[in-house]
Formats: structure tokens, C-alpha cells, sequence
């Protein structure tokens, strides 16, 4: 199993530890709720060096990005971040991604730590039509994600960096004191204000330490999970994979199907003018059950209609509420149905997945 | 003489007579962290040795709560309804069902304290 360079840090801290995506990552260090409150009220830090960075240079790179990816780079200006998705030709989500413009010439990619040999394989049998190169920079970066209302004031203080001048989905490269690079976006996948930084791992490992002397929470995947999750934001494997697509999933938004000619396009195309057979939604739970991923969802006859995608005890909400991919026909908002909980049922009510509105820097 | 005994999967019985009281141990509810919810079977309910009679939340996932006994649900600790985390507190003192044993021969199959603590030591490794 794959390590992060911070993975002595958190076995010396205590942290309960578990494969994700390939890496043997802390799940949390003083409790999930309290790490996620941290996040919510004031700061936290994550280890996110398991996510894969990947270096698209060269006089096409505009074509080829907007050729594999569902966003539309070529308009943005420098200094951009675009959250968007790698389709295959059904309209099956490959994987979701982050798209840093630097300029016309250069994008820096940054994808799921589980998906990062099929994505590179996939960018790379891509590029032959292209003139561009594709750098595989995934064990070069290491990253850390500090979230949090209080993240621009705590990089400030604690790290010296000024993240005050980035508008949410912009960022800025920055030289560390020993001039190797940075990269500072003010991104996040917790529906609050915060920011994600790029750095060799020697200078990850001295700003954690920087950051745990401050007393900043370190925090697990776990709290990652339940705060993207109440921000109604998908995991890949969850909600994404490569049978849904984004209109299914509800993140047809992020798929500029006016772009000309992008792998699966035809596809999304086809669904927007047909309709979907299925649907990604929200549901709230009635009762104290905790519906959980892949729990079957039923319609109010008893038929199953669905499956559970993500499910939880809401922390900060404190309601029982979950992701679902149901049948086209269950999606509508307020439509009745019903969680199978072990050897019982559970009404439930399909809501606005974005449960919790998230705290973002505009 | 010992009247605890544990499964390999951590549910405790302690038993008082023809009666057990089945909880999970304090390893198993360090390891799971805050409780949330505590599926528990229906009063009058039967529960066989080695079967599932309900689960037992955290905040991350729900894990199957197993039978180390079979015979009767007679009572189910209400307090956790309301309370789950007095799990967390002290998991011995609040077990989560009572049950009126039909085979007490199935306590020879279960581990002792000693022999669970040796289990427990094994997992944390």
C-alpha cells in the first residue's frame, strides 16, 4: 500500500488509519464530529497528498484538455480552476478533476488518488493526436487542504502565505523558502472557504508541523466524507463511476455540451434531449435509521427503484439524509419513497441534495 | 467463576443465571468510535448464537451486532434510544439486550476474558 509523505505524523498522533484509494490514509485523529465541527466553525487540515497531479504542456494543450474534459478551458483566463470530469464514449464518468489554467500552453490536473493509473493511461492513449506532453507529476506533490472559515487568516498567520487576493476557484503560483514550488488555490471539497496547497513533500511535512503547533485539527477522510456530503458535492465510486454520467448525476452544469466535439458528448447530448433513466438524488430519512451506501431505495409500493449511494447521520444538520441514484421516474423533489433499513423500511423524501449551503469566498 | 464471555466478532454476554445480558466489549466500542444508533430487535424477538440481532452505528458505518447466545429477547435497553453514546461511556455497564438463554451448553463455544483479551491485543497489531 502507498504511503503520503506525512503517514509517520499520523500514526505518531494516533490517528485511526485505512486504505483509500490505494493509500493507507487517517480516517481521523480526535473523533469524526469533532473534526467536522473544526471544519464547519473554524479550521482544519487535511492530508490530501494522496490526490494525483498530472501536467498537461504544449502548444495544443487548450484542444486536447477540452477534447477529454467536460469543461470549457479555452475561454478561461489564467489563474482559473474548473471542476469538471474525463468521460468515457457513453458519457460514463471516467473520473472528476480539478483543471488549473496557467495559460493557453500549460493545465495542471489533479484527480482521485483511486483512479490515478486508469486516468494516466487514459489522458496518455488520448494525446498522440496531439502536440502536447503529459506529465505524470503524482509522487513530485504533495498537498495539503485547509478548510475552514478562518483558513485565509490561519495560512496567514501560521505559513506566512497570503491567500487574501484568491477568489474561490482561482489560484497562484508561490516559491517555498527554499524556491521549490507552490501552487495555492482557493478550492475545497467541504463546502466551506479554504484553500488546497501544492508542495514538494519535505515542505508538507514542515507546514503540518507549523499548522499542529498552532493547534490547527488535523482531520481525517472521515470528516472529508461527511462534509462534502452534506455540501451535496460527489465522490467518485459513489456517486460518480464509470455507468453514471453527470447529467445522471445531477452535475449536467459542469458539462458544457455547446463545446465542440469532447469525449462522450454525443452521449450527454442524447440524454438532455431524451431524458435520463436514472438520477441522482437527495433523500431525508424519516425515523432513527441511518441509511447507508448501498442500501436498496424503495418506492412507496415496495418496488426498489434505487440504491443508496452515500448515507449519514448529517452532523452538522442533525438529520438523517442520503444520496440515492433512483429511477428517472422517482426523482422529482417531494416524491414519497422508502429506505430499506436491514429487516425494516423507513419513509423517505426526496430533497435537494445540496442539504447544507455551503460558506464559499465569492 | 468467570460469567462473561465474548464472541471473536466483540459482543459480550454476562450471564446472571438463565439470563444474559449482551453488549459489545470496550475494545470493540473504542474502535467504533462515537455511537449514533443502535438497531435493536423487538421485545419477544428470538436470537440464535452466532446470528445477527441488530447493528450498531457510528458517525462512518453500521456494523452487525451478533448473538452470543441463543433464546428470548426479554427486555432491550431503552435508555439507548435516546442515549446511544452511554455506549461509549462504559459499554459494560450498558448492554443492549436481555435474553432468556434456551441452551446454556452454547457458553462453552465462547471465548473467556482471558482468551478474548488475547484476540483483542492480536487485532490492535
Amino acid at each position: 500500500m502507498k504511503k503520503t509523505c506525512l503517514h509517520p505524523q499520523h500514526t505518531a498522533q494516533g490517528a485511526l488509519m485505512s486504505p483509500f484509494g490505494g493509500f493507507d490514509m487517517p480516517i481521523s485523529y480526535e473523533g469524526i464530529e469533532a473534526e467536522h465541527r473544526a471544519v464547519r466553525t473554524s479550521v482544519g487540515v487535511f492530508d490530501v497528498s494522496h490526490m494525483g497531479e498530472v501536467l498537461i504542456t504544449g502548444d495544443q494543450a487548450t484542444m486536447f484538455v477540452n477534447y477529454i474534459f467536460t469543461g470549457d478551458v479555452a475561454p478561461l483566463e489564467p489563474g482559473k480552476v474548473v471542476y469538471g470530469m474525463m468521460l468515457n464514449d457513453n458519457g460514463g464518468v471516467v473520473d472528476d478533476l480539478l483543471v488549473y489554467k496557467r495559460d493557453d500552453n500549460e493545465y495542471f490536473l489533479v484527480i482521485n488518488a483511486a483512479n490515478i493509473d486508469k486516468d494516466v493511461s487514459w489522458i496518455k492513449s488520448h494525446a498522440d493526436k496531439y502536440d502536447v506532453t503529459v506529465d505524470d507529476q503524482c509522487d513530485y506533490w504533495a498537498e495539503l487542504a485547509i478548510q475552514g472559515p478562518s483558513a485565509e487568516k490561519t495560512i496567514a498567520d501560521v505559513l506566512g502565505i497570503d491567500g487574501s487576493d484568491l477568489a474561490f476557484y482561482t489560484f497562484k503560483d508561490l516559491k517555498a523558502s527554499d524556491g521549490s514550488p507552490m501552487v495555492l488555490s482557493r478550492t475545497g471539497y467541504t463546502g466551506e472557504d479554504g484553500f488546497e496547497l501544492y508542495a514538494e513533500p519535505h515542505i508538507i511535512v514542515e507546514m503540518w508541523r507549523r499548522l499542529m503547533d498552532a493547534g490547527v485539527a488535523p482531520c481525517g477522510l472521515g470528516c472529508r466524507d461527511t462534509l462534502r456530503f452534506e455540501a451535496g458535492l460527489p465522490l467518485y465510486g459513489d456517486e460518480l463511476t464509470d455507468t453514471i454520467t453527470p447529467v445522471e448525476a445531477g452535475l449536467g452544469m459542469f458539462a458544457k455540451v455547446d463545446k465542440e466535439g469532447f469525449i462522450g458528448r454525443e452521449a450527454l447530448v442524447a440524454q438532455k434531449s431524451e431524458g435520463v433513466k436514472q438520477k441522482v438524488v437527495g433523500l431525508e430519512v424519516e425515523g432513527r435509521a441511518i441509511p447507508r451506501h448501498g442500501y436498496d431505495v424503495l418506492d412507496a409500493e415496495g418496488n426498489k427503484v434505487g440504491v443508496i449511494t452515500t448515507g449519514y447521520h448529517s452532523i452538522t444538520l442533525d438529520r438523517n439524509l442520503a444520496m440515492a441514484l433512483v429511477d428517472a421516474r422517482c426523482a422529482a423533489l417531494g416524491t414519497p419513497l422508502q429506505v430499506q433499513v436491514r429487516r425494516k423500511v423507513f419513509p423517505a423524501t426526496v430533497i435537494k441534495k445540496r442539504f447544507y449551503t455551503p460558506n464559499y469566498k465569492k | 467463576m468467570t460469567n462473561v464471555y465474548y464472541l471473536p466478532s466483540h459482543e459480550y454476554a454476562r450471564v446472571e443465571g438463565e439470563i444474559a445480558y449482551i453488549g459489545i466489549s470496550k475494545f470493540a466500542a473504542e474502535q467504533l468510535g462515537n455511537v449514533v444508533y443502535v438497531d435493536m430487535p423487538e421485545m419477544d424477538d428470538d436470537v440464535v448464537a452466532g446470528e445477527e440481532f441488530g447493528a450498531i452505528e457510528s458517525v462512518k458505518a453500521a456494523s452487525d451486532l451478533f448473538s452470543p447466545v441463543s433464546g428470548a429477547v426479554v427486555e432491550i435497553n431503552e435508555e439507548l434510544i435516546d442515549n446511544p453514546r452511554l455506549i461509549n461511556e462504559d459499554p459494560e455497564a450498558h448492554w443492549i439486550i436481555k435474553v432468556e438463554m434456551s441452551d446454556k451448553s452454547e457458553l462453552e463455544k465462547l471465548l473467556s476474558p482471558e482468551a478474548y483479551a488475547k484476540l483483542c491485543e492480536s487485532e490492535k497489531h
